[in-house]
């Protein structure tokens, strides 16, 4: 019982530093791409290769004077990014990041927990997210701060419908789990199910953009015209809470991408890798290899996330409105109509 | 009637449905952005890194000393008289028994300001010196955080002794025909073999 405990503890602070400095290392690589892609250098100065600059900035942040407003709602003010934050590291409870492994004779999952309503559980949590952004918006007692966080709750739930019909199409593809470790077992032994839902990857990567406010649907915090957004009120680690939490957001997304349509640790031809390297199932390699590969993935989305940002302008609210409920709703219910007629030929579905 | 072929004519073109789809032309955007990363940087990593400058740039001025030492500048005030920008104010004083390593006439000056913020960098003080003292040199002047601080006095502006600087660049034979100079085969600071360098370029 003591072994699980503590064999749950430490996946649990693993996977919550990973997310973490995978997301400042994000805003490093962000900066960086983005000057590349504008013929600049980008930040080189703290440390080697300017890797030391998060903790530069996140240093800065917390040296801020920190300000909370006189006419605002101060408990709901601090509950804001605090949710926004908390439901970010939740969501990373359910991802499988590498196959099972044996570790001192037993059988470990890397994994925090297996529930087989994995995918209900991530949807929740991220509708969750929300509230901290409409909390925090409301909270600050400020029009813009409001309007922001009305442009991001909204924008996100009008997101949400799309991306949550793609899923229900990738979940007929894959036999009706919501396990996101049996998802990405069956894309071990056939196909990715990129092969099968091309359109519903390109919705849920749409959604994904929008659902993680980024370019280009940051219109919630676009500064132009509403003086930051939801979070104009906000300053030091509270402020760096809700910028935190976005990166946060695009690593879980991606993650769940890779793992839904791009097979998550599996890559081509990895049993045949295996065998030649003599690696038995359960093997700490083989675990290894596929958090690599899972990583490689994940750094690749990370990358054309911010490459869109980076390439695309911003979208008008009513363009974003109207992409979401009468674009990519009818495509996405398209999509599940082509689903269900390809499984049943597929013999996946019966009547 | 058509005045001139200037004028076009405005399309308002429906889309296509292939564009409509945005996707191809998002794709075809990112690729223009994805291009650039294999493109040349265009920043200069400055401290370490400096552009080069013509070799008759006009910066921070210097006062030279002569070979032995001694400073070159008279107090004449020619500079100042000169300056169009009205930037330089210098005091004079008498040289005293046993300066002489310091200064090389007997009238030097004692306290010698330009005003960083006031010079135009036109080099006309340079023109004016009779004494061969005020060069301007390819160095950029400091950023400072006050406005006194662009005051810039002798600590700043007469040269090391055990620091040389170079004026070679500025010192050419053109300018010393220009300026009549006296004895220029015997004069220490012209260099023939620098001279000729000069004349080159």
């Amino acid at each position: 019982m003591l072994t699980f405990i503590i064999y749950k503890l430490i996946i649990c602070v693993a996977v919550f530093g990973l997310s973490l400095a995978v997301a400042a290392y994000s805003t490093l690589w962000e900066r960086k791409l983005s000057a590349l892609l504008q013929d600049r250098v980008g930040p080189d100065r703290a440390g080697p290769f300017g890797l030391l600059q998060p903790l530069a900035d996140g240093g800065k942040m917390f040296f801020k004077e920190e300000i909370i407003p006189n006419v605002s709602n101060k408990f709901l003010f601090i509950l804001g990014p605090s949710l926004v934050m908390l439901t970010a590291l939740m969501t990373g409870a359910v991802i499988p990041w590498a196959k099972d492994a044996y570790v001192g004779g037993t059988l470990y999952s890397m994994q925090i927990t297996d529930i087989n309503i994995g995918i209900l559980y991530l949807f929740g949590v991220v509708s969750v997210g929300v509230y901290g952004i409409m909390i925090g918006g409301w909270a600050s007692n400020n029009k813009y701060a409001l309007l922001g966080s009305m442009r991001a709750s909204s924008q996100m739930i009008s997101y949400e419908i799309a991306m949550g019909i793609a899923v229900i199409a990738l979940i007929i593809t894959s036999g009706g789990t919501l396990s996101l470790r049996e998802i990405v077992e069956q894309q071990d032994a056939g196909l990715a199910n990129i092969v099968w839902q091309p359109l519903g990857f390109i919705i849920f990567f749409v959604c994904a953009l929008a659902e993680t406010n980024r370019a280009p649907f940051d219109l919630p915090e676009c500064e132009a015209e509403l003086v930051g957004g939801y979070h104009t009120e906000y300053s030091s680690m509270k402020l760096g809470l809700f910028l935190f939490a976005e990166y946060i957001n695009m690593f879980i997304s991606s993650a769940v991408m890779a793992a839904f349509y791009f097979g998550g640790y599996n890559f081509p031809f990895a049993q045949e890798l295996y065998d030649a390297m003599g690696l038995a199932d359960g093997s700490k390699w083989i675990a290894i290899i596929g958090f690599a590969a899972y990583f490689t993935k994940i750094f690749l989305f990370i990358s054309v996330f911010m490459w869109i940002r980076w390439t695309l302008p911003r979208f008008r609210y009513d363009q974003l409105m109207n992409l979401g409920w009468r674009i990519l709703l009818p495509l996405s219910l398209l999509n599940l109509g082509i689903t269900v007629v390809v499984e049943y030929f597929r013999g996946h579905i019966t009547f | 009637m058509q005045l001139t072929n200037r004028s076009k004519v405005v399309s308002n073109k429906v889309q296509t449905a292939m564009e409509q789809l945005y996707l191809p032309g998002i794709l075809k955007g990112m690729l223009i952005t994805g291009s650039h990363l294999f493109k040349r940087r265009a920043t200069v990593k400055y401290p370490e890194e400096t552009r080069p400058v013509a070799p008759v740039y006009r910066g921070w001025h210097v006062l030279k000393r002569d070979e032995n030492g001694a400073e070159r500048c008279t107090a004449c005030g020619l500079c100042a008289v000169a300056c169009p920008a009205e930037a330089i104010t210098m005091e004079s004083a008498e040289r005293k028994k046993g300066e002489e390593g310091l200064y090389r006439e007997e009238k030097y000056a004692k306290v010698y300001e330009i005003n960083m913020l006031r010079c135009i960098f036109c080099g006309l003080c340079e023109e004016a010196c009779p004494k061969e003292a005020i060069f301007l040199t390819d160095r950029l002047v400091d950023t400072e955080y006050e406005r006194e601080d662009f005051v810039y006095g002798k600590s700043k502006l007469t040269e090391k002794v055990d620091k040389r600087i170079d004026v070679s660049k500025r010192q050419t034979l053109a300018v010393a025909e220009f300026k009549k100079l006296p004895g220029l085969k015997h004069n220490e600071m012209w260099d023939s073999k620098k001279i000729d360098k000069g004349n080159k370029h």
